[in-house]
């Protein structure tokens, strides 16, 4: 018992469950809709985005969530205005800015003359370092992604599945999916500090792409997405605890092994379901 | 029924349009009156579809005026049931054929609001038209092509549309599914909404459609079903695509791209013409 009990201790480790548990879940949900629009690089992209804007905000003293949200919002309204009106392709939109705008990151950070521990932190994740303001603020933000979500998770599902058919409907498809644009850079914004940039990309698709190896429903899809999103960090900062490694890249990791689990004995892929239909 | 001064619920006047600058339609001149029961006709590229997401406002005139019940196409959007073409919909998708009849009920439900009593009623309802009651709980991408029409029908039903705009919605599909969709669309016409299908198949277009607008690049006739024995009409609209065989034309459709025998035959119905067309 120990072993659960002895970090829950110190108010650092509690802190770092609450707020892990808060972006697995957001993670989960939106990235749910996203790995279902096909917008899993999306999530990359914006990620990467969000780096300039966190160094300008510590360049100017201005609090990171602020810079993040404008550079990553930006962003993505960048990239959905180029795929509707410009003559390229999606991926190839998102390629371009999401490498323009880490390469403005980088410059801004090299800009620096001293060391910034904080900003190498935004990069691998830190959410053993997290203050209860910062927690306080994740989790407001992340209330606000999931109200929004609830409100329009049946529009948001039609113009994902079938976009002509919801538009002919009358559902605002382009709008919608601004606002889902919006969702993720939101995402991405409320997960930097505990996963960093490099690995939120993680949280965002591997939940939900477990659950689809388990699921084929809708409903229980986001359901096991958000409970793998909740679970999957208690463990990766466990085990981070107790072998001195790095918290963010546990947490990935964990959630990547369920997924392996998940195509090795889930009913669709699994060996199981194979050495089933032999016998 | 008693006619009466009708507001008709297309109207297409000198209309172009087409995707970032390459026209697709132009000059567009079409009506259609509620109860109609039309099937768009035409070769592939010709502009079926186009003038189908035209209509559902999915594509804006480049000029000319159209107009959906009165008012620019989309400002009614809740009275119109689009049914895209089976390619581009994702079969993969994690909803079953009942979820997917449900999203016909989402628009009039809103943000926010839950199906209720009714909308399962009317779902319910809808699957039992189409006969799919039983495969309600099925992942649509478990279902067979037939079955998978079937149900994006039944979306339509229920959303209680005053206007069917269906894209192929017959392709490719088994023939007693072909007739059951029919009989479905025929029953709503005849209760006085409008039906417009796009279709390959000249023969199901004479035999089960009321009227036929000929497309290809514009509209190249508007009629009742006798339409596509007109040669002329064919020649204009499927240019060389026709082979003639003696007095007979034949479709050589050669830019079939789903599961249909390979060439389309233009089959003569003599003994069994619809009954005309409500032509303007």
């Amino acid at each position: 018992m120990t072993f659960l009990t002895e970090p829950l201790a110190y108010e650092f480790f509690l802190r770092a469950l609450a707020a892990s548990a808060v972006v697995g879940l957001v993670c989960a949900v939106v990235g749910t809709y996203m790995v279902l629009r096909g917008l899993a690089f999306m999530g990359d992209a914006l990620s990467h985005a969000a780096f300039p804007g966190v160094v300008a905000a510590y360049l100017l003293g201005a609090p990171f969530y602020l810079g993040a949200t404008v550079a990553a919002v930006g962003t993505s309204l960048a990239i959905g205005w180029i795929t509707r009106h410009g003559r390229i392709r999606g991926d190839t939109a998102i390629g371009v800015l999401f490498a323009g705008m880490f390469a403005l990151g980088v410059f801004l950070f090299s800009t620096i003359p001293n060391y910034v521990g904080d900003l190498f932190g935004f990069l691998f994740g830190q959410v053993l370092g997290i203050s209860s303001t910062d927690l306080i603020t994740l989790t407001i933000l992340g209330i606000v992604v999931l109200a929004i979500v609830a409100v329009f998770w049946k529009e948001l599902l039609y113009s994902t599945f079938d976009p002509l058919g919801a538009g002919a409907s009358g559902l605002p498809v382009a709008a919608l999916e601004y606002l889902f644009l919006g969702l993720i850079a939101m995402t991405i914004v409320i997960s930097l500090q505990t996963v960093g940039i490099i690995l939120v990309v993680a949280m965002l698709v591997t939940p939900a792409a477990t659950a689809q190896l388990l699921t084929n429903r809708f409903s229980r899809l986001i359901l096991v997405a958000s409970a793998i999103g909740i679970v999957a960090p208690a463990i990766g900062l466990y085990i981070s605890y107790w072998t001195n490694t790095a918290s963010a890249a546990l947490i990935v990791l964990v959630e990547t092994a369920a997924f392996l689990l998940a195509l090795l004995l889930g009913p669709r892929t699994g060996l199981l379901r194979r050495r089933r239909i032999a016998a | 029924m008693t006619v009466v001064a009708t507001l008709p619920s297309v109207r297409l006047t000198d209309v172009s349009v087409g995707y970032e600058d390459l026209p697709v339609l132009e000059n567009v001149d079409l009506m259609l009156l509620p109860g109609s029961l039309t099937a768009v006709v035409g070769p592939n590229g010709g502009g079926k579809s186009t003038l189908l997401k035209l209509i559902a406002g999915l594509l804006r005139p480049w000029s000319g005026q159209a107009e959906v019940f009165g008012a620019e196409p989309g400002a009614h959007a809740r009275s119109v049931a689009y049914v895209p073409q089976a390619e581009v919909v994702d079969w993969s998708f994690p909803v079953c054929a009942g979820d997917v009849v449900m999203m016909g009920r989402y628009p009039r439900l809103g943000p926010v609001r839950r199906p209720g009593a009714r909308d399962h009623a009317a779902v319910a309802e809808a699957l039992e038209q189409v006969g799919m009651t039983k495969f309600a709980r099925r992942q649509i991408g478990a279902l067979s092509g037939g079955q998978r029409r079937r149900v994006f029908l039944a979306r339509a039903l229920a959303s209680e549309p005053d206007l069917y705009l269906l894209d192929e919605p017959v392709t490719g599909v088994d023939h007693a599914t072909h007739v059951d969709l029919m009989t479905v669309l025929d029953a709503e016409a005849r209760a006085g909404r409008t039906v417009i299908a796009s279709t390959h198949d000249l023969a199901a277009a004479a035999h089960h459609f009321r009227s036929i607008v000929a497309v290809n690049r514009t509209i190249v006739a508007h009629g009742d079903a006798s339409l596509v024995l007109d040669t002329d009409v064919l020649l204009r609209t499927y240019g060389g695509h026709l082979l003639f065989v003696g007095d007979r034309a034949v479709l050589i459709d050669d830019a079939h791209h789903h599961d249909e025998p390979p060439a389309g035959v233009v089959h003569h119905h003599d003994d069994e013409g619809g009954t005309p067309g409500r032509r303007p």
